[in-house]
C-alpha cells in the first residue's frame, strides 16, 4: 500500500510540474503548484501511516512508540496546507496586481515588477 | 475493513485524483480547470480518509475544496475572459521530458527502496493512536510544535495583509 501511495504521489507531482512548466496562464501555473503541494501531502500521510517508527524498530515494543512519532507526518501536512493557503492568497493577489498594470495573464510576458 | 473494499476505494480515488489533475493541465478553459481542480482535491481527501488521516481529510475539503477553489475561481473570472486562452509555452517539450524523467526516477526510487512497514492491521496501542487523530494532532500542535504553530499564524496574518495591500486601489 505504501508503494502505491508513493507512486500516486509521484504521478500527481509530475503532472503538477508539467503543468507549471508548460502553461502560459498565471492562474494555471498557480493551480499546478497546488497540485504539487497535494502530492507532497499524500506522501507525508502515507509515510506517517506505513513506516515503522525508529523506537519500535529499535526496541520491538509497541508501547515504546509515542503518538507524537506516529502522527508527526500528519501534523507536518497540516503545516504544508497552511503555507499553501498563504501562498495561493498572495499569489492570486499578485496576479490581480500584475493584470492591473500590464493587462496580461501571460507569465512569459511578465518580466518586470514595476510598470 | 474488508480488503476488497480498500482496493476498490483506492483505485477509484486514484483515478479521480489523477484524472482531475490531468484535466486541469489539459483544458483550455480556466473556469473548467478550477472545477476539475476541486475534483482532484476531493479525490485526495478520500485518499487521506483511506489511510487513517480523518482530520486531514476534513481540512483538505474545507481549505482546498472550499477556500482555495473559490479564490481561484474568483481570480480567474476577474482577470480573464475565462473561455479564452490557456496556451502552452515554448518550453512544453522540455517540461514533458523533465517531468517524465523525474517520474521515472521517483518510481524507481520507491520500488527499489527497502521499507520497514507497519502491518495493515495495526497492533493495539498503535491502532488507538490512529483512531483519534484530531485530538492527537491538537496536542502535538500545542506541545512540541507550538513554535511552528505560532509562526504559521504570523505567516497567515502576513499573507492576508500582503494580499490586501497588493490589490488595494490607489
Amino acid at each position: 500500500m505504501l508503494e502505491r501511495l508513493l507512486i500516486l504521489s509521484a504521478v500527481l507531482f509530475c503532472i503538477g510540474l508539467y503543468g507549471a512548466l508548460s502553461r502560459r496562464h498565471v492562474i494555471a501555473v498557480l493551480i499546478s503548484i497546488e497540485i504539487m503541494f497535494n502530492a507532497v501531502n499524500v506522501a507525508l500521510v502515507a509515510f506517517s501511516r506505513y513506516i515503522t517508527p525508529a523506537a519500535l524498530r529499535a526496541t520491538g515494543e509497541v508501547t515504546a512508540v509515542a503518538e507524537s512519532t506516529l502522527l508527526a507526518g500528519q501534523t507536518f501536512a497540516v503545516f504544508v496546507i497552511v503555507v499553501a493557503a498563504a501562498e495561493v492568497a498572495l499569489g492570486l493577489a499578485l496576479v490581480i496586481a500584475t493584470v492591473r498594470t500590464k493587462n496580461s495573464v501571460d507569465v512569459t510576458e511578465a518580466s518586470l515588477m514595476r510598470r | 475493513m474488508t480488503n476488497a473494499f480498500t482496493e476498490i476505494a483506492f483505485w477509484t480515488l486514484s483515478a479521480i485524483t489523477v484524472g482531475g489533475a490531468l484535466g486541469v493541465i489539459r483544458t483550455q478553459n480556466m473556469f473548467r480547470a478550477a472545477l476539475l481542480l476541486v475534483v482532484s482535491f476531493v479525490g485526495v481527501a478520500g485518499i487521506f480518509a483511506l489511510v487513517n488521516a480523518d482530520f486531514l481529510a476534513v481540512v483538505q475539503l474545507l481549505v482546498y475544496g472550499g477556500g482555495v477553489a473559490v479564490l481561484v475561481i474568483f481570480a480567474a473570472m476577474i482577470t480573464t475572459n475565462v473561455a479564452e486562452g490557456n496556451r502552452g509555452t515554448d518550453t512544453q517539450l522540455f517540461g514533458l521530458v523533465v517531468s517524465l524523467a523525474l517520474l521515472m526516477a521517483l518510481i524507481f526510487a520507491v520500488v527499489q527502496a527497502q521499507w520497514t512497514l507497519l502491518p495493515d492491521d495495526l497492533p493495539e496501542p498503535l491502532a488507538a493512536a490512529f483512531m483519534d487523530t484530531p485530538a492527537a494532532i491538537g496536542r502535538m500542535l500545542l506541545n512540541q510544535f507550538v513554535l511552528p504553530f505560532e509562526i504559521a499564524g504570523v505567516v497567515l496574518l502576513a499573507a492576508v495583509i500582503g494580499a490586501l495591500s497588493l490589490v488595494r486601489e490607489r
